[in-house]
């Protein structure tokens, strides 16, 4: 993304990939590609999805900012707020709960010295909470970006921390790429 | 288009096809009628949401004589051919109302002394007629901080039941929706997100079609009580709107302007910004004269005394 | 092992490639559907096969099917509901992860059958990475003909596409996800009018689940005799069971419906029995919405019968006794679990999904769950537990969607069936567990 006073624009390829997105759907109807769209959109904005960059993605949906804004806040994989380079959701629902999801949410929490909402004072983890993510035969369950991580303990966690570490993990990657 | 019988409360009308349980049941009018907080018969769409106005189908139709298996909104549902409604002769549909009406209490902040809206306002004639005389939660309330959604209208979101009316009232009647219910579930609110200003020549309507003080006039906050005002129908010539209007006086001094409400809380007419926010002084109107109002909680107090039928009139 | 349809070949390497499934019999129900039979006549072989939606509602879906208005001018639409969200089910992730074309050809399938040239798969936006596993076994599909243009020279048209959620569970009920697929916020749709009627794009649309759709092919091809004369009474075919919790083997299990509840749980060939040799507490047998039931009525009913694993059977005793299959996520507990905890996972869900859009639902839930966390944390009061059971009956029924009811009925099934471990969270003023 170039950052050109604050406006975002997207660049030749990833345009493409809106436009071939916005074919999928009827004329007159690209509003409906605006999920799709803004799951782009938070990836090329650092994992958050900025005023500004949602004013642009209406822009290319030809829709009003907040037709944009009350869907953003509406689903709960949008973040409206920054985050770190690295997202990681625990899921903390029945079947999680029952095999031990917070005892690997405290882990993390302790491993990294924040609470779920908060981010890392270096800016390279965010932890959150999140319910069920439909993978409950191999609870306890994590998701990073795109990735499921399962049958999760302690020591699971201790060592995807230190690869994400060594690595500079970054959870918001287009997920269509 | 042979008319449709539907029988609401042992009374029985006739309806043109398409006629929603809700408006037979305005058509006889008086008790039978369901309360709507959502719906609003000038706005498409609206409806559905508040759910007080379940009402129980004790047989769908005469060709379907089977009763409905849930209570269902009077608002959305269309009457058929030989339907049998219970409204208020139906203990099921009296006990949901009165817990609907505790659902949209447990986190209103209940600051009617302190709001322009007492008097007007249909949260209060619900809590009135289904609410519980106690309070039985110990939770603590949702809050959020009043704030201008431009410089004539408050926003406090603390007192939204999140009815849709005025998000209905931006997209409909106004070129441009800046506002709209932002989150979900529980930390739904009406909002812009950013600060903006909802400014264009309709947006005062949002007012008139809040249900409950959410939206208020900034130009009338904290100056009466409603009741205490002498509501006047006037009009003016006016190039955007059909200028008909009701003027809420104290003495010669005109205190708001507002649309013309009917027995259900709907404005006849949408006005424009122009009428209800700047012409406020009595020499800028023809006044047509005190305006009758039906009974409607204490609004109908102080200055009024009861006519044969329900409506009251104005003391002179 | 009984009868496998679904999960047949899913062990097979590679399956998710075009040319494994085409080896293995693959895309021959859409050669035969669309050469040799007319779009009515599949949709009397689904209804006659006694298919139910699988994705919890368990309506019949030949039924759904037939009430699509056909005489419409406007373009008929199928879309899959892959926004499997319901805790305790995970059964579709499996189906698209590893053998994508058997969805893509019950897609082709269901399009032929209701008159529809465009379809979409609604995926929940965590599993992009399935997604993207569809996405190119539809790109194969176009590419071997199967999709696109004239398909087989039939003169039959379809596109396929693939649109991701973003979080919401709210967006697994039909019209909210079709909301959700017209880039709007998951507010489910005041009805009538359905979908069939009036569904995406105002033009008439039918929504099925993942593993409805994924049974097309084998009716297709096998004819809806061989189906049908799997399972037991209402419940015909076979249905994928979700099973987690704390049992020896959590996996997906095709089973037979009619098989004994008792043998699903303690058999090697399912769930192998409760771990460490625990004892049996309670089920949560068809997803988080549908009653919890205590050991001893989820092995048997309340006449003493062995409860089977199908809709009739689970279903037996009305909600006083007796649950449903749902979705087919079996949540299992042992003696050690907090009955309250659980549901507090319950209601906090519940409380996070509900849209808002209608007042009992989005002020139900928030107080329930404010009012469990209490009773979990010791400041529950006696009260509190009849307060829980009125504000779920009050719920329950009175909302514009199912949702109302699935957060009302863990609520008020924990508190009928243990009731005095919440007696106990309030008298010890703490959990016991």
């Amino acid at each position: 993304m170039q950052d050109k006073n604050n406006i975002p624009e997207f660049n030749r390829e990833t345009l493409d990939l809106v436009n071939q997105i916005i074919k999928r759907y009827p004329q007159g109807r690209q509003k409906s590609a605006l999920l799709p769209v803004l799951h782009i959109a938070q990836s090329e904005n650092s994992g958050w999805l900025s005023p500004e960059m949602m004013d642009y993605v209406a822009s290319l949906l030809d829709i009003q900012p907040i037709e944009v804004y009350e869907v953003a806040s509406f689903y709960s994989m949008y973040n409206l707020k920054p985050v770190g380079n690295c997202v990681i959701e625990v899921c903390q629902t029945g079947p999680c709960w029952l095999n031990g999801a917070e005892q690997i949410l405290s882990h993390f929490e302790t491993r990294l010295g924040i609470k779920p909402g908060e981010t890392t004072p270096d800016g390279k983890f965010t932890l959150k909470t999140v319910e069920c993510l439909a993978a409950c035969g191999n609870a306890p369950v994590i998701q990073v970006g795109t990735e499921y991580h399962e049958n999760l303990t302690p020591s699971k966690v201790d060592k995807l921390l230190e690869q994400w570490k060594s690595e500079n993990k970054k959870s918001h990657t287009n997920p269509y790429l | 288009m042979p008319l449709l019988k539907v029988t609401i409360d042992n009374i029985e009308v006739e309806v043109e096809a398409g006629t929603t349980i809700m408006n037979a049941a305005r058509i006889i009018g008086g008790k039978v009628v369901p309360p709507a907080m959502c719906y609003y018969s000038k706005l498409e769409g609206s409806g559905g949401k508040c759910r007080t106005c379940l009402v129980k189908v004790a047989q769908g139709s005469a060709r379907d004589p089977r009763p409905m298996p849930k209570l269902v909104a009077s608002c959305r549902t269309l009457v058929q051919d030989g339907m049998v409604v219970q409204n208020i002769t139906s203990p099921e549909a009296m006990e949901s109302r009165q817990a609907i009406t505790e659902f949209l209490l447990i986190n209103h902040p209940l600051d009617c002394p302190v709001c322009d809206q007492a008097g007007e306002c249909h949260l209060q004639d619900l809590s009135y007629v289904h609410g519980l005389q106690e309070t039985r939660t110990v939770e603590e309330r949702r809050t959020f901080k009043p704030i201008d959604i431009g410089d004539k209208i408050k926003l406090n979101m603390n007192r939204c039941i999140l009815c849709y009316r005025c998000v209905m009232v931006a997209d409909q009647i106004t070129e441009k929706r800046v506002h709209g219910v932002l989150g979900r579930g529980d930390h739904s609110e009406i909002s812009t997100l950013i600060v903006k200003a909802v400014d264009n020549d309709f947006s005062g309507n949002m007012i008139d079609v809040c249900p409950v003080g959410a939206l208020t006039d900034n130009t009338f906050r904290f100056k009466s009580r409603v009741w205490f005002a002498k509501p006047m129908d006037a009009h003016r010539k006016c190039s955007k709107c059909s200028g008909k209007v009701v003027l809420w006086m104290k003495g010669d001094e005109l205190l708001r302007v507002t649309g013309r409400k009917d027995k259900y809380g709907e404005v006849g007419e949408f006005i424009c910004n122009d009428c209800r926010f700047e012409q406020k002084e009595k020499n800028d109107w023809i006044i047509e004269g005190p305006r009758t109002i039906e009974r409607h909680s204490v609004i109908s107090q102080n200055h009024y005394e009861i006519s044969p039928g329900e409506s009251v009139r104005m003391i002179k | 092992m009984g009868k496998q349809i679904l999960l047949k070949n899913i062990d097979v390497p590679g399956l998710a490639d075009f040319q494994v499934y085409r080896k293995l019999g693959g895309y021959t129900a859409v050669e035969k559907a669309l050469k040799t039979l007319s779009p009515d006549q599949i949709t009397e072989e689904v209804k006659k096969s006694g298919l139910k939606g699988r994705g919890g509602a368990g309506f019949p879906t030949g039924m759904k099917w037939s009430f699509i208005d056909k005489q419409s001018e406007k373009a008929k639409y199928l879309v899959c509901n892959y926004d499997e969200s319901e805790p305790g089910t995970f059964k579709d992730r499996h189906i698209g992860k590893l053998n994508p074309h058997q969805l893509i050809e019950g897609m082709i399938l269901g399009s032929y059958a209701l008159g529809a040239n465009t379809a979409y798969i609604y995926i929940r936006g965590e599993l992009f990475y399935v997604l993207k596993i569809l996405e190119k076994a539809i790109q194969e599909a176009y590419k071997n003909g199967f999709l696109g243009e004239n398909i087989l020279g039939t003169g039959y048209s379809l596109d396929l596409y693939c649109h991701p959620g973003a979080g919401a569970y709210i967006c697994g009920e039909e019209t909210a996800l079709l909301e959700s697929l017209e880039g709007k916020r998951g507010n489910p749709r005041i009805k009538p009018p359905f979908p069939a009627i009036v569904g995406l794009y105002g033009s008439p649309t039918v929504v099925n689940n993942v593993e409805t759709i994924a049974a097309l092919p084998w009716i297709v091809k096998n004819g809806y005799e061989a189906y049908a004369a799997i399972g037991i009474g209402n419940s015909k075919g076979t249905k994928l069971i979700s099973a987690c919790g704390h049992i020896n083997k959590p996996g997906i299990y095709e089973i037979e419906l009619g098989l004994p509840v008792e043998e699903f749980i303690y058999s090697d060939e399912y769930c192998g029995g409760i771990r460490n040799g625990n004892k049996l507490k309670a089920v949560v047998a068809g997803g988080s919405s549908v009653p919890i039931l205590p050991a001893s009525l989820i092995l048997k009913t309340a006449a003493g019968e062995p409860r089977l694993m199908s809709y009739e059977s689970l279903a037996e005793g009305g909600f006083q006794t007796g649950t449903m299959l749902g979705s087919g996520g079996f949540i299992v507990m042992d003696h050690t679990t907090c009955i309250v905890k659980n549901l507090l996972t319950f209601a906090r869900f519940y409380r996070h999904e509900s849209c808002g859009q209608c007042s009992p639902c989005r002020e139900g839930t928030s107080w329930m769950e404010k009012i469990l966390t209490r009773i979990e944390n010791g400041q529950g009061t006696m009260k509190d537990i009849d307060l829980l059971v009125d504000i779920a009956k009050h719920v329950e029924g009175n909302t514009i969607c199912p949702l109302g009811d699935a957060a009302a009925w863990p609520v008020a099934s924990a508190i009928r069936h243990f009731r005095e471990e919440f007696e106990e969270h309030v008298k010890l003023q703490k959990c016991p567990f």
